[in-house]
């Protein structure tokens, strides 16, 4: 098949929205965080927290969209421990975020293998079917594409307006917006600053954790160990080459996946004699090509990475 | 309750922070064992007989800190300039690559001449692919955290590749593992009947290198001055970019090391896991050990206690082994409330 024949097909399609849903949460997520002046690198351990809990949520009889709330606390109480460490202590935000992401990640793996000791191959559940929309799902082309997803990726296409509106057009989108360029004007207006920075990156973290849930309980049907694979640290850099606008974000975690749904495509086309590694790499080599393009111009929000004391400048 | 800064630090709270840390941790912890269902005393005590409670206990031990002393050395040195490699990983496993591209049989050279010529490439493989991300930041100023993250997926991968490919030893019955190490550059075992190499002797020699040139140089002074301030830095005419830029091949070959003294020492030849994760337990190392590079050899030590004893713990009591890497970062997340004390005390309004 034809590269540009690909690009056409309904399927290439449905697969690039579904690979972009847990980027969109992923990236929205690490998005008000560093808005809010707080670099998040726990991202990738809340991501493997949210798809461990809401695969065990299910597992043991829970219903799939509390399974999405479940998920959603999870991170968020990881979010309040990173900010608990970063924004009202002030300690290193590198060094904390690395912490949570080992903590998250082996504490996922730990509460996997305390509840199921002695299992070997991955048990499943039963994961969101697709849901056709009616009407839409009919459009040609489009509609099968965008409309007969799951649940989970509704949600992910509906929450980019959502979130664009409530950070420009909302006062607390305005204060987030404002605490990680200037806390100093946040708090002169007599608003809390690392109360502030604490809501904000406790619903990125459990943004990032619906993210991975949709891993578990959407796409595949069972937690695997390493399954978040970097997607976490994908979606940091996906953040910094949207220049944290949502907007952007979304065209970039749809290009994102776009390009690898097609190398995966292009993998399966045998006959080609590159060794299946190279394909794996793309995304990492892509999203670092990425960087590389746009870092020169990238407009750093003022205040990300510094700590805000009281009375200390 | 506000934080208020603190002049000046005793010798005697900066060695008591780690214990501290430690000891939240071990309490963290054993509520997750009460959990699993079993006596914490009892856990603790069969964790601490499988670190530390035997000869061939103690030699694991160490064979497992000597690759844990070099990424935590890394860390210490990159973190110090606030160089934020995250890539000990990707650059353990290049220098692990290195050494099988040129100690397999491409080159033979005498014993004392072999094995620093193996550090020595690994070395410079390590240190260039952190150079990578180093000239990436510093010219073009991308994001190193990201840079070196993503670059160990690839290079992971590019192991992989060449595991199952080009690499792959036929004699090894299929099983995706590279040809062996020559004799000659093999590091020798120092207690008989051990796993227990030269490589520790390596590790050591190298902290104390590491020790003397971040303290007493004009290297590590200038890394130490761009990690305070590096505008400062720059403005009293230190070369910041350079600094930098000597912190990444420092740092990276560091790391590459480790890959050294698993692959030549250890295990004898490449294979895919030939690292659980000895990059990033590198972050915690050099955290637990204030970045102090003497430090380092107690933090390493600590840790690669921890994952020996808690392997053993858990074939005695059936709790999973994991239990090790969520007390690493427990110990980390701890040791940093606790380095907050270093600098700051409570101090009631």
């Amino acid at each position: 098949m034809e590269l540009v024949e690909i690009l056409f097909t309904v399927g290439f399609w449905t697969a690039v929205i579904r690979m972009a849903t847990p980027l969109i949460f992923g990236t929205l997520g690490e998005l008000i965080c560093e808005r809010a002046g707080v670099l998040n690198l726990g991202i990738e351990g809340i991501m493997t927290f949210g798809a461990m809990i809401a695969w065990m949520w299910v597992y043991q009889g829970g219903d799939l969209y509390s399974a999405i709330v479940v998920a959603a606390i999870a991170g968020a109480v990881f979010g309040v421990l990173h900010s608990g460490l970063t924004v009202y202590l002030g300690v290193s935000q590198h060094v904390s975020g690395i912490g949570i992401t080992l903590l998250a990640s082996s504490f996922s793996y730990f509460i996997f293998r305390v509840m199921l000791p002695d299992v070997t191959t991955p048990p499943k559940i039963e994961s969101f079917e697709p849901l056709a929309i009616p009407l839409l799902s009919s459009i040609p082309f489009i509609g099968p594409a965008l409309f007969q997803q799951t649940v989970i990726t509704y949600i992910a296409l509906a929450l980019i307006p959502v979130f664009s509106y409530v950070l420009y057009r909302t006062p607390f989108g305005l204060a987030v917006r404002m605490v990680g360029e200037n806390p100093l004007a946040v708090e002169a207006q007599g608003i809390d600053v690392l109360a502030l920075r604490t809501i904000a990156v406790a619903i990125g973290s459990a943004l990032m954790a619906i993210g991975g849930a949709f891993l578990t309980i959407s796409v595949f049907d069972a937690f695997y160990f390493g399954m978040i694979n970097g997607r976490g640290w994908i979606c940091i850099a996906l953040v910094i080459f949207a220049s944290w606008k949502p907007g952007k974000a979304f065209l970039g975690t749809i290009l994102f996946a776009g390009f690898d749904a097609l190398q995966i495509r292009i993998q399966q086309e045998s006959g080609i004699g590159i060794p299946y590694q190279f394909f794996l790499m793309l995304p990492y080599l892509l999203s670092i090509a990425a960087l590389i393009l746009i870092s020169r111009k990238a407009a750093y929000p003022k205040a990300l990475l510094v700590p805000f004391r009281k009375g200390e400048r | 309750m506000r934080l208020e800064r603190r002049q000046g630090v005793s010798l005697w709270l900066r060695l008591t922070l780690p214990v501290m840390a430690i000891a939240i941790a071990l309490l963290l912890c054993s509520t997750l064992l009460l959990w699993a269902g079993v006596s914490v005393s009892d856990a603790y005590l069969s964790l601490a007989q499988g670190a530390f409670g035997s000869k061939f206990a103690l030699t694991e031990t160490l064979t497992r800190a000597t690759p844990l002393i070099f990424t935590g050395l890394a860390a210490a040195v990159a973190f110090r300039a606030k160089l934020w490699n995250i890539g000990g990983e990707g650059q353990l496993y290049m220098g692990a690559m290195a050494i099988t591209l040129f100690g397999t049989g491409a080159v033979t050279l005498p014993p004392v001449l072999m094995v620093p010529f193996l550090f020595l490439v690994a070395v410079l493989g390590g240190g260039m692919l952190l150079l990578v991300s180093a000239a990436l930041k510093t010219w073009l100023r991308v994001d190193e955290v990201v840079t070196t993250l993503l670059l160990n997926f690839v290079v992971l991968l590019l192991v992989d590749y060449l595991l199952f490919g080009p690499w792959k030893d036929p004699m090894a019955l299929g099983w995706p593992q590279a040809a062996r190490i020559v004799d000659e550059g093999r590091l020798a075992t120092i207690v008989p009947r051990s796993r227990l190499h030269t490589g520790l002797l390596f590790a050591l020699g190298a902290a104390c290198l590491v020790w003397v040139v971040m303290r007493f140089t004009r290297w590590g002074f200038e890394i130490r001055a761009v990690g305070h301030n590096i505008f400062a830095a720059g403005f009293s005419g230190i070369p910041v970019k350079l600094a930098v830029i000597r912190t990444a091949l420092l740092s990276g070959g560091l790391a590459a090391c480790a890959g050294v003294t698993e692959v030549a020492g250890t295990k004898g030849y490449l294979t895919v896991d030939i690292s659980p994760g000895f990059g990033y337990t590198g972050i915690a190392v050099a955290m637990l050990a204030g970045l102090n590079p003497l430090g380092v050899i107690a933090a390493a030590v600590f840790f690669a206690g921890i994952y020996n004893g808690a392997d053993s713990m858990s074939r005695a009591m059936n709790v999973s082994n994991y239990i090790a890497d969520v007390m690493t970062a427990t110990a980390l997340l701890s040791m940093l409330v606790c380095s907050l004390l270093v600098n700051y005390r409570l101090k009631r309004n």
